[in-house]
């Protein structure tokens, strides 16, 4: 494979809890705690946990959304939470989003061409204004909408028209990469497929990266190149799609594959499946050791007492558990 | 591609925006007729003031020393003051001077706290903290009392009134719109332009601004009524416009409290019209509130 296109090393995010101008926090939220990976050019790298575990404010502080409270997040060979304002709006040009929810993600007060052509004009990608509205027009098309509809505000779209203009105004920025954040956990299943592809067809046809956050292990499976399961702020196994779908070696990935149904009523039935008990720990006061040690089926005294490092326990087959 | 039934669905739903807003007219007279009176009242009001010169049957500065004092009659139909001045057609004019210090005043109050509290929700934080301080210092002080220090600083005339009654609505207006853009910084829309590297006040200005327009509308329609009852109250203690102006308050005090009793007709006028132009726009703004206040979650 290529080069990397981005780095994220040692990623924290901690939220701190309550404290106004003159009290303390009263606790703090390890939203994130020592993340890295890292994002090949042109590939496409899926995100998984269940909700609260924090692939989402990865994302965020990737974006920059919100600043990391330690690590770097290296894009292009830059690391972007050194810079300053004026700096990292040039690099926000390459690095795009799209949300989860299409309805929430377009302002209601502007129309679907005026949303297109801001931040060609912001950032003079196209200065001149009927080269812009042909810009629109091409981005439309290309998403799969009509051109008619730049005229439209998003309250007169569907759901699916709406992501694709989430699409559409990610594009028009020429990114290298682009967080989708449960890009089609809102939608439809049928809309949800079309959707899909129409990422992919623009991943060929344009060379873009994705890092693609999502909770749906089937939808990664079908469109990442290489898969990270996060749980409670960790990253706790990371490998190629074929490798972690056929063996995992984490349990807490073992675990997440067996609640995925099969539609097979006969296989379903003879399968053996990994029931976890109990909740995820609150990120507020994580487990000692792994954070997975309450939950997980094998754990042994050691796991309550060293945390495991992400090793890598086969060629570019990485996983954080002193058991494998 | 795949432009399939969803896109055609989309495009069969567009109506005229003119159509839109005539429906939305007649639904609102319909469902809430009190605001309906309230704003016809207005409208007559906003009449009157453009059209005093013809409406007016003399001049507002007119004395007539034949006729001082006098009493309701043909030629005189609200009567005249203590220098012959024809009370209506004071009124008429007065109308001008209520609707300017008004409006000017609400709009530079709503406006200057709708960008505050904008500003102040979306940058958060310790910024949030401090601005959010000053404005309780500021709204802990009742309206005319803010406003008699204001003028106190920059003296009477009629753009100092207006000031004068715009400060005091700023902390007010502010407390109102940051509460609804704080929900509104947290929308993904306002994420996606921060990710497009928009400057941050492009973001405060194009994209959090215009969806607050509904607390920002209804704060500046009951400014509107308490700006005209603090203008007369301003313009009665002395300190608002001068003589020989005309305006509602200033027509109250002088010499009409002097003659109370024998030229009662002096006070009583332009006390109703303040009361009428108080009681439309509260009516207005109080239908309009309701009216909007269910769109603020769907929209």
């Amino acid at each position: 494979m290529s080069e990397a296109l981005l780095e994220v090393r040692n990623l924290v995010k901690h939220f701190p809890i309550g404290g106004g101008m003159f009290t303390k926090p009263v606790g703090v939220v390890r939203a994130i705690d020592g993340v890295s990976f890292t994002i090949r050019k042109g590939e496409t790298l899926g995100l998984v946990g269940e909700s609260g575990c924090g692939k989402t404010t990865t994302g965020r502080c990737i974006l920059q959304l919100e600043r990391p409270t330690s690590g770097s997040v290296v894009f292009e060979g830059v690391d972007m939470v050194t810079l300053d304002a004026a700096e990292l709006r040039a690099v926000r040009r390459r690095v795009q989003v799209i949300f989860q929810d299409p309805y929430s993600s377009l302002n209601p007060r502007m129309t679907i061409g005026q949303m297109l052509a801001e931040p060609l004009k912001v950032h003079g990608i196209v200065r001149d204004k009927g080269e812009r509205e042909l810009r629109v027009r091409e981005l439309l098309t290309q998403v799969g909408l009509l051109p008619q509809h730049a005229k439209r505000y998003p309250h007169q779209l569907s759901g699916g028209q709406r992501q694709r203009v989430g699409i559409a105004r990610a594009l028009a920025m020429e990114p290298s990469l682009i967080v989708c954040d449960e890009p089609v956990s809102a939608l439809d299943v049928s809309i949800q497929a079309q959707i899909i592809n129409l990422l992919e067809e623009l991943q060929s046809r344009l060379g873009l990266t994705y890092l693609f956050i999502a909770h749906d292990l089937s939808v990664v499976r079908h469109i990442s190149d290489r898969v990270a399961v996060m749980y409670l702020g960790k990253i706790a196994e990371l490998a190629d799609r074929k490798a972690i779908y056929e063996e995992p070696l984490h349990p807490y990935t073992r675990a997440l594959l067996s609640a995925v149904p099969i539609p097979d009523p006969k296989i379903e039935a003879k399968r053996e499946r990994t029931v976890l008990r109990g909740e995820v720990p609150s990120a507020l006061n994580p487990p000692s050791g792994c954070v997975f040690h309450p939950r997980c089926p094998i754990a042994v005294d050691r796991c309550s007492a060293a945390i495991p490092p992400l090793r890598e326990i086969r060629p570019g087959h990485w996983a954080a558990c002193h058991l494998a | 591609m795949a432009a399939s039934k969803e896109t055609l669905e989309g495009l069969a739903q567009a109506e005229s925006p003119r159509a839109r807003w005539l429906q939305a007219v007649l639904d609102f007279t319909w469902q809430r007729p009190l605001g309906a009176i309230g704003a016809v009242i207005i409208v007559v009001m906003v009449l009157v003031a453009l059209t005093a010169h013809w409406l007016a049957p003399f001049e507002a500065l007119a004395t007539d020393y034949g006729a001082m004092l006098a009493a309701p009659s043909a030629q005189h139909w609200l009567g005249t003051d203590a220098y012959g001045r024809d009370v209506y057609s004071r009124m008429i004019f007065g109308s001008r001077t209520a609707l300017i210090v008004g409006l000017g005043a609400s709009f530079i109050g709503a406006t200057l706290g709708a960008l505050i509290g904008v500003a102040s929700a979306y940058f958060g934080g310790r910024i949030d903290l401090i601005v959010q301080r000053i404005m309780d210092v500021l709204i802990s002080f009742p309206l005319i009392i803010l406003a008699l220090a204001v003028v106190a600083i920059l003296g009477t005339g009629l753009e100092n009134v207006i000031l004068a009654i715009a400060i005091p609505m700023i902390p007010r207006c502010a407390r109102v719109v940051r509460s609804s853009a704080l929900a509104v910084r947290e929308m993904p829309y306002v994420d996606a332009a921060r990710a497009a590297g928009f400057r941050d006040s492009r973001i405060v200005l194009r994209h959090m601004l215009p969806n607050v327009m509904a607390p920002y509308l209804i704060m500046l329609t009951a400014f509107l009524g308490q700006a005209i009852l603090l203008e007369a109250s301003l313009s009665f203690l002395g300190l608002g416009v001068q003589e020989p102006v005309a305006a509602w308050g200033l027509m109250l005090r002088g010499a009409a409290v002097e003659f109370a009793e024998t030229a009662p007709w002096m006070a009583f006028f332009p006390g109703l019209a303040i009361s009428l132009a108080v009681f439309a726009f509260n009516l207005f703004g109080d239908s309009l509130r309701d009216a909007l206040d269910p769109r603020l979650r769907t929209q």
